[in-house]
């Protein structure tokens, strides 16, 4: 039994990733799972179908931030830890900042009904590189209707790309309408694919109103700027409380 | 009131991280030993012959014997010879403790986590939760046993494409002897922990650590 774990004495509760005196199983207050802002690294999920560019956007977001921000990220991948691998591949960070969850044929699931493995992992990472500043959580790739629960991230971010057509907008669905912000990747190719980014641009609006969008292009150098920049803006919003 | 317990505790939709898991059907599917019903009967049925009665037993002694719970862990690790699995299991205790803290606000999480730095076993997590939630050795035993059926079910129909009406009409049938063992189990929970059952299957063991190398899965085990 580890020294500070002294059963039914409260203590600092530090391997669980919070800080706080408790009684056995008793939380003493009703941040218990969720953190406040500036008492613990802000948490931001980033979804989408498969193959729109989550993975990319975390590596961008890594290379952007991660030399002024202390950063971890959690990937969730459907069939193997092959997210983990290339991020660690691209040397975005250190290998021991980066940790995969499998997520059983259920990626959703993972991020929404039950997830008690997602937090596990990142309350790990966090414990261990201390003190984080920004967790990034990457689910695995799936459709439209994908959200993160509200007691796994504090901000998230939703994915589509312009060559998956440019209905998606108009489909909706909640990471459309209501993630914190909308990133409409691969508009290089959009005229390859004849999509019209003003007709998505005025149905992700009218689906989101006043939420924002990014139109970007990940293979362009600094294509995730914006982005980054939408990330420190939460990050310093977030650590003011 | 300790039935709809029960049943909360039970269902597979209560959050406990155990969705991702196949308890094993993975990597005998992968091997071409379940590619029937028939042959999943017979997949189960190795199970309730070899480690089910194992969990049930040691889930029962959590509920029943609180002051026991280290030597318990310490008599189930010793019954669980992969490393995957321990693993695993501790994994899942510790997801477990998580949602049945806010749940069940008696359970003792911090006593239970330190039973070990990587959390409790399974089992053990499953027994304590239960009797922190009013329930019975009997009911810790039960449970153990139906998430163990529909873990394997539930894998099965997603890897294999199997009827699920089919599949669910297999575990129905299973209902009377999950009780037996349950009744077995619970007759068990007062027993010293090494005094309890050791069935445990080698096969499951071996399979386990095969699995967790392969490049594409979709289950974490």
């Amino acid at each position: 039994m580890p020294p500070d774990h002294v059963p039914g004495q409260p203590h600092d509760h530090t391997r669980d990733g919070h800080t706080h005196g408790h009684h056995d199983g008793l939380p003493d207050d009703a941040t218990w799972a969720f953190g406040s802002p500036g008492t613990r690294p802000l948490r931001i999920g980033i979804g989408g179908p498969v193959g729109s560019g989550k993975t990319a956007l975390v590596a961008s977001l890594c290379r952007l931030l991660a030399q002024q921000v202390s950063t971890v990220v959690v990937t969730n991948d459907i069939f193997t830890t092959e997210d983990a691998e290339a991020l660690r591949r691209m040397a975005v960070l250190p290998d021991d900042r980066i940790a995969p969850v499998e997520t059983g044929a259920c990626p959703h699931t993972a991020i929404r009904d039950d997830i008690s493995a997602n937090l596990d992992a990142v309350e790990q990472l966090e414990a261990l590189h201390a003190p984080v500043a920004l967790t990034l959580l990457e689910s695995g790739g799936d459709n439209l209707t994908a959200i993160f629960s509200r007691a796994l991230v504090d901000r998230q971010i939703f994915v589509i790309d312009v060559a998956g057509g440019d209905k998606v907008p108009r489909k909706g669905g909640p990471g459309v309408t209501t993630a914190d912000l909308l990133v409409i990747n691969k508009t290089d190719l959009a005229p390859l694919v004849r999509a019209d980014l003003g007709v998505m641009d005025r149905d992700a609006k009218a689906r989101r109103g006043t939420l924002p969008i990014e139109f970007t292009s990940l293979v362009a150098p600094d294509g995730a700027r914006a982005v980054a920049d939408w990330v420190l803006a939460q990050l310093a919003q977030w650590q003011a409380g | 009131m300790t039935t709809a317990t029960l049943l909360l505790l039970a269902d597979s939709r209560f959050p406990t991280g155990a969705h991702a898991h196949s308890a094993g059907v993975e990597a005998s599917h992968g091997r071409g030993d379940v590619r029937t019903v028939a042959d999943l009967a017979t997949f189960i049925d190795g199970r309730l012959l070899t480690t089910a009665p194992t969990d049930a037993a040691f889930a029962a002694a959590a509920c029943a014997q609180p002051h026991q719970w280290g030597e318990l862990d310490h008599e189930l690790a010793i019954r669980t010879p992969s490393p995957r699995l321990r693993t695993v299991s501790r994994s899942l205790g510790r997801q477990l403790l998580r949602g049945a803290e806010r749940a069940w606000p008696a359970t003792p999480g911090a006593t239970l986590r330190g039973l070990h730095p990587e959390g409790p076993m399974q089992p053990i997590a499953l027994g304590a939760v239960a009797a922190a939630a009013g329930l019975t050795p009997h009911d810790a035993a039960l449970c153990t046993l139906h998430h163990l059926v529909g873990a394997v079910t539930t894998a099965a129909v997603r890897l294999a494409g199997f009827d699920p009406f089919e599949v669910h009409a297999l575990a129905a049938r299973l209902g009377p002897r999950l009780d037996a063992l349950a009744a077995t189990a619970a007759a068990q929970a007062h027993d010293a922990p090494a005094l309890l059952p050791a069935t445990t299957s080698l096969l499951a063991d071996i399979l386990a650590e095969h699995h967790t190398t392969w490049e594409v899965r979709l289950f974490a085990s």
